[in-house]
């Protein structure tokens, strides 16, 4: 099995989540967009910890998923809150978080 | 074609159908399971590709815990009705081709770059005990680095969070 395959398929997975962060308004979608993001990248370091046989690689994914736990519980806040403030979780509305 | 290739195949197909509805259903609570799907996809290579523990850790933590939060602020919200406005249809338009052209130039870019294969032996890298090895020797200071991120976490999701009480009815 080439290593390309899993490249590309890792970053078939990078784009599409690319793609819906810049398509949608919702801003949960965005959130689980960029989770959608970290786990290619997860793939591809799993990849190459079996092209290298070393383990250093799943290490970095244990800790890249361990930061991934810490930024969801974050954000989720952060989007409550926005939701009880406006009672929308459109990211149009915040637009005016610059003037 | 063995069953290696059969399953990757299919996981593969499996991940990239289940991420393409994440980011194209209009109700955010079939984006939430599209997303946990691509998740089991995820696992499944991990499988495949000899990573049991990170498997059985992406299928807990991901699967189960975050995205279980996910549809518990969803359903919180009440967010489950079809209400989200679009973007117009030129943006989303902009949006689908610079993510296809960014795929397109990495692809072209690493098409003809000559790397190794990998083999079908199985490793056992993967297994909780050797992982386990590395991480409380190498890396047992990062370790240790990320319960305090995970204190901070915490303590900021609670702040956050937190209804202000006393400063509403100081505002009104």
């Amino acid at each position: 099995m080439p290593i390309q395959y899993y490249l590309f398929l890792s970053m078939a997975l990078f784009c599409i989540g690319i793609m819906g962060t810049l398509m949608r308004r919702n801003a949960i979608i965005i959130f689980m967009c960029i989770e959608l993001m970290l786990n290619a990248v997860n793939l591809l370091l799993v990849a190459f910890s079996k092209m290298y046989v070393d383990a250093s690689a799943q290490i970095f994914v244990f800790f890249i998923m361990v930061v991934a736990a810490a930024e969801v519980a974050v954000g989720l806040a952060v989007i409550v809150m926005m939701y009880r403030k406006v009672h929308s979780v459109d990211i149009n509305i915040l637009n005016r978080l610059k003037h | 074609m063995g069953i290696y290739e059969v399953l990757f195949w299919f996981l593969t197909i499996m991940a990239i159908g289940c991420a393409l509805g994440v980011i194209l259903s209009r109700n955010p609570i079939n984006s939430v399971l599209f997303l946990i799907a691509t998740f089991f996809a995820i696992s499944g290579h991990y499988l495949l590709l000899n990573a049991q523990f990170l498997a059985i850790v992406n299928i807990i933590v991901y699967a189960g815990a975050i995205m279980v939060l996910f549809l518990f602020v969803i359903m919180l919200m009440n967010l489950n009705a079809d209400v989200e406005p679009q973007k117009s249809k030129l943006l989303q338009f902009a949006g689908m081709i610079a993510g296809g052209i960014l795929f397109l130039v990495i692809l072209a870019a690493l098409r003809t770059a000559s790397m190794s294969t990998i083999d079908k032996e199985a490793t056992d890298i993967g297994l909780i005990a050797n992982l386990g090895k590395v991480l409380f020797t190498q890396y047992v200071l990062p370790f240790e680095i990320s319960s305090v991120l995970f204190l901070s976490a915490m303590i900021g999701a609670v702040v956050i969070g937190k209804k202000e009480d006393h400063v509403i009815e100081g505002a009104e």
